[in-house]
């Protein structure tokens, strides 16, 4: 019975990664294929469909515009975030908590909500820059993820380290620098990935802020799916899987993945 | 310096630093949200709630309602019955063998959710992988169509929120004793008393979070529906976003928007009630 109960959970869990892995392994071998269709098995063997990135129109272009939106964005978020985290850990603010949650609420709010409210704001205000209403937007999208990491790794942080390297001799702002921010380095650092990934394959909301011109990486990427679907895509697919691979990577070297979920 | 945290309840100078972020949030992301649920019930001629009685009142609209919560349903069990195990076994791993089922686990997360609905689409095409795979392994003669139907929709949504049932539960799971469904074993408990007595409750809390997050997610969700299966299966979000992009129909894209809010909200904070009864019943 106990052996059991063993062997189906480990099916389980084998079914749920394969399950999982599944569409996300698929798209590797179609991006090397030498036929213009997705058709499984691939035939042959090619890189034109990496060489073809190049060409497709507005591709490269919303890549630098998802990339610039996704680090403005972030950048903006750690500042504004990590000076509200300190507040709310340090700053004996009365009803911390309920502001904490504030902050964090974006990430539980339906995406399409987000942004039709961010439409409608922007309409109201009369700021009919594309560019400028993604960035305001991404902040709100980027906040809750800087907000938990910077959150957690602050009230872990024992602040008495601080007195102690005063009392050791330490300025004070030495002492920041030499025992607070190598102590929360970590948490910003994953707590900023995590941000830049959310910006950077938003779909939700972008797509209500987006014009002719200024389209973000993924709504250029549907659009093409809709328009023109062949194997390039699988291409750029791969390339972002890979990403994805190295900047997980990244975070468990720098906090632990299992720490990372859990914050 | 730091004056010890337990002198007096006064506010520290350090408190204001959180007025930028909050000022912010409060005028790009509240505000937004209020004046969006304010142009619902007020339109050009003043209070109204045309959008909403369009909404609740509608057969269309009241379908789709149906249709996205039955979407959702569908998706959160789907999604229980496989994680719930998986949470267990993913637990139970050792070492480094769980670092790398974890990591397997969680990098689907991060994939774009276009990547993945594109690979389901070359997973379930008519020369895709899965027809593929039956034909060879003899299950079926000829290539059967899977993509446009209500089959690949539940799968796809299943793919896309599985991560978000498996690893609350696991979190749950990872911390419990597993000493004591061995003590009610030695208390002569059988199995299934074993079960649905001592880990069955014990893993709760992270069953309530796992369904909550799921199904809020799965309400809401717009990019999975629409590139599997289209205008064929119109969900909220997809009304929500017709009404503004392509009808230019405000007061019922808001009205809607209200609804769905409504739900993801009602979702969270009973998940938050139920939490804490959870909690508070065992003391943890």
């Amino acid at each position: 019975m106990e052996r059991f109960a063993k062997g189906l959970t480990s099916f389980a869990l084998f079914l749920t990664i394969a399950f999982l892995l599944l569409p996300i392994v698929v798209v590797i071998p179609v991006s090397f294929t030498e036929a213009p269709i997705f058709a499984f098995p691939p035939e042959g063997f090619s890189l034109q469909w990496y060489g073809r990135i190049r060409n497709v129109d507005g591709l490269l272009s919303a890549l630098g515009l998802s990339a610039q939106i996704a680090a403005l964005s972030t950048a903006i978020s750690l500042l504004l975030g990590t000076l509200c985290a300190i507040a709310l850990v340090r700053g004996r603010l009365p009803g911390a908590e309920s502001v904490a949650t504030f902050m964090v609420s974006p990430l539980m709010l339906p995406g399409l909500v987000l942004g039709i409210a961010m439409l409608q704001a922007m309409r109201e205000l009369g700021l009919r820059d594309a560019w400028l209403s993604l960035l305001i937007a991404h902040v709100v999208i980027t906040m809750p993820f800087i907000m938990r990491t910077v959150l957690a790794s602050l009230s872990l942080f024992d602040f008495a380290m601080v007195d102690a390297a005063r009392t050791l001799g330490c300025s004070y702002p030495l002492a920041i620098w030499r025992v607070l921010v190598p102590n929360i380095l970590p948490g910003f650092v994953s707590g900023a990935l995590f941000a830049f990934i959310a910006s950077f394959d938003n779909y939700p909301v972008s797509m209500f802020l987006v014009d002719v011109r200024t389209k973000t990486l993924p709504i250029q990427l549907l659009n093409y799916l809709e328009i023109s679907p062949d194997p390039t895509l699988a291409a750029v697919s791969t390339l972002l899987i890979l990403l994805t691979i190295f900047v997980l990577f990244l975070c468990d070297r720098l906090v632990g993945l299992r720490r990372m979920a859990s914050i | 310096m730091m004056a010890p945290a337990s002198t007096g309840r006064k506010l520290d100078p350090l408190a204001f630093l959180a007025l930028p972020g909050l000022i912010f949030m409060a005028l790009v992301f509240l505000g937004p949200l209020l004046l969006m649920l304010w142009s619902s019930i007020y339109g050009a001629e003043g209070f109204t709630v045309s959008g909403y009685a369009r909404v609740l009142g509608d057969d269309y609209y009241i379908k789709v309602i149906g249709q996205t919560l039955q979407l959702a349903l569908i998706t959160t069990v789907g999604a229980l019955i496989l994680g719930y195990p998986a949470a267990f076994a993913l637990a139970r791993a050792k070492g480094w063998r769980q670092v790398v089922l974890f990591a397997l686990v969680f990098l689907p997360l991060t994939v774009s959710i276009i990547v993945k609905s594109f690979g389901w689409g070359i997973v379930l095409r008519r020369d895709g992988i899965l027809n593929w795979l039956m034909l060879n392994l003899g299950l079926i003669e000829r290539p059967i169509r899977m993509i446009f139907t209500e089959f690949a929709l539940y799968a796809g949504m299943i793919n896309v929120f599985l991560p978000f049932m498996v690893l609350p539960i696991y979190s749950v799971v990872r911390m419990m004793d597993p000493r004591l469904p061995d003590a009610a074993a030695t208390l002569g408990a059988s199995p299934w008393f074993r079960f649905t007595r001592v880990t069955l409750p014990l893993s709760l809390p992270g069953v309530v979070a796992g369904v909550s997050i799921v199904f809020s997610l799965a309400v809401a969700a717009y990019v999975t529906p629409s590139l599997l299966m289209g205008d064929r299966y119109m969900t909220m979000s997809m009304v929500m976003a017709k009404a503004f992009l392509n009808l230019r129909d405000w007061q019922l894209g808001a009205a809607m928007a209200a609804v769905l809010l409504t739900l993801a909200v009602v979702v969270v904070i009973g998940a938050a009630i139920l939490q804490r009864r959870l909690g508070t019943a065992k003391g943890s």
